[in-house]
């Protein structure tokens, strides 16, 4: 993988740090007028999800991360991988529990997920920013919660859980935002 | 930075209006101090031997033999002029340093510099926070010595702490850890932690002023008497910004010689290319240099205070990316 100078950070450009790959969210240059120059960077951690501060001298280099993104249609679950395949060229790929995280909630079979691999290997699972699914089960009736925020609880056919509108049934589809993993509507079956 | 095809201007007509204002003012605080305006060339057959600053290089075709230098500075040429006449002279005008551009930087930006004749640093210190407080009202002035700001800020004395001491006090700060750790160059090691740990930390509605700086960054100012292994070079910050730079000049030759052959060395070490000294610098120098001291201050930047944008492309016509 090449390297990198800090000339040519900017966000969006994947560096190795600590043994992880990593992606640049934002890149300041500190210059005093009389010294040395310093890239002060915000990375996210692309495996722990953690976003650090780091600080390099201007002019340094920087192993770059071999990390793409793909477009890939979510199969199945096989009780220990969750399997993708490649629209075009139907090439199949099998992500850990480690990578698709938080997201095994938002999977819906034939849905488009962004998978993030690093050397080939899934690390990361991007669901799609909307999912429809079916609600399993609801509290029926109107009462409960009506203090202020509304909404009741009602679980998905994925085991996610999400606050609903009170006149929402079990049985309904609802389309759900997955980065907020915020209600946003019925949807017509 | 990416560069736009955007025609657009990157500042507004509110802060042109303001720009212009600004140069007026500037311009009558030193008529009313009878300091003559000068203008000396941006292209120039030397550059500095600065470490941390590159210049721009071009060439003329009616010197085919020459490579011209864009000025980081009219300091050289203000210099020889003070020699030649002795008196007291500023300049507003463009300079150019082959930088990054970022927030606060923009390699072709205007700078105003002025040299007082007679003046020791503490005078020139005053007329900077005079300048100041008509441009940006009556703020509170502090003043501190580098030495006495480490002190403050992070418990160490910089003029006798070990590399090795320095390094495990900046280690704490996991954000600059990676870099300490490797770092080894006691000057780079203290502006990390002047730039990145100290600054952020001053009081950004006062004018902080720190002065006698390492001997070792005394760039080209002249070393304490009183103490040599400072110098009497001073810094300005206000907002956060590091706005000026100003020294009791050197103004022996032979001194200024061995500045131009140290920054050589250290350029060497650092994996960059030797420059060659200006040495009508030094023939004026060693002429009737009269003592004294200087500062450059980044007219933008000083722009960027009075409007309060948080970007220096918005005080300019257009930015680097769209010039």
């Amino acid at each position: 993988m090449a390297n990198y100078s800090t000339n040519e950070f900017k966000a969006g450009l994947k560096i190795m740090q600590d043994g992880e790959p990593c992606n640049i969210i934002d890149n300041e240059v500190v210059k005093p007028g009389k010294g040395q120059a310093f890239n002060r960077v915000k990375i996210r951690k692309l495996i722990s999800g953690k976003v650090v501060e780091k600080t390099f001298k201007s002019g340094d280099s920087v192993e770059g991360a071999d990390v793409v993104d793909m477009e890939l249609s979510y199969l199945y679950n096989d009780g220990e991988f969750w399997h993708f395949m490649n629209n075009e060229s139907f090439e199949q790929l099998a992500a850990d529990a480690k990578a698709v995280g938080d997201s095994t909630k938002w999977l819906v079979e034939q849905d488009t997920c962004t998978l993030t691999l690093w050397n080939g290997n899934p690390i990361a699972v991007t669901p799609p920013n909307f999912v429809e699914l079916e609600i399993v089960e609801t509290d029926p009736g109107l009462k409960g919660d009506t203090a202020g925020t509304g909404g009741k609880p009602a679980t998905l056919s994925t085991g996610a859980v999400v606050r609903v509108p009170l006149f929402v049934q079990t049985g309904e589809v609802v389309k759900v935002d997955t980065r907020s993993g915020e209600y946003v509507s019925r949807v017509q079956k | 930075m990416q560069l736009t095809d955007d025609w657009q201007p990157s500042a507004s007509l509110d802060v042109l209006q303001q720009r212009a204002a600004l140069f007026q003012t500037i311009r009558s605080f030193f008529q009313h101090r009878c300091v003559l305006e000068v203008d000396t060339p941006i292209l120039g057959r030397f550059g500095v031997t600065d470490l941390h600053l590159e210049n721009l290089e071009t060439s003329l075709s009616h010197f085919p033999h020459q490579r011209f230098q864009l000025q980081t500075s009219p300091e050289y040429a203000m210099k020889r002029l003070l020699a030649a006449h002795g008196q007291s002279i500023y300049q507003l005008g463009k300079v150019f340093r082959d930088d990054e551009a970022g927030r606060f930087h923009n390699p072709e930006f205007t700078m105003l510099e002025w040299y007082r004749v007679g003046f020791t640093m503490q005078d020139l210190i005053d007329e900077v926070v005079c300048l100041l407080h008509s441009v940006l009202g009556d703020l509170i002035v502090q003043q501190s010595t580098y030495q006495a700001l480490f002190e403050k800020h992070l418990n160490i004395d910089p003029l006798t702490i070990s590399v090795k001491d320095l390094q495990a006090r900046l280690m704490y700060d996991e954000r600059i850890a990676d870099l300490v750790e490797r770092e080894t160059d006691k000057d780079t090691l203290l502006q990390l932690a002047m730039a990145l740990v100290i600054e952020p930390q001053l009081d950004k509605s006062q004018i902080t002023i720190v002065h006698r700086f390492p001997a070792s960054q005394a760039a080209l100012a002249q070393l304490d008497v009183e103490n040599p292994r400072v110098a009497l070079r001073f810094e300005v910050y206000v907002g956060g910004i590091e706005l000026a730079n100003g020294y009791q000049e050197l103004t022996d030759a032979t001194q200024q010689q061995v500045r131009f052959e140290h920054d050589n060395r250290l350029r060497q070490q650092f994996g960059k290319s030797e420059k060659p000294a200006d040495f009508r610098l030094i023939d004026a120098l060693n002429s009737e240099m009269p003592e004294c001291a200087g500062v450059a201050l980044g007219f933008d930047r000083l722009l960027m205070l009075v409007t309060g944008v948080s970007d220096i492309r918005q005080v300019l016509p257009f930015g680097i990316a769209c010039a």
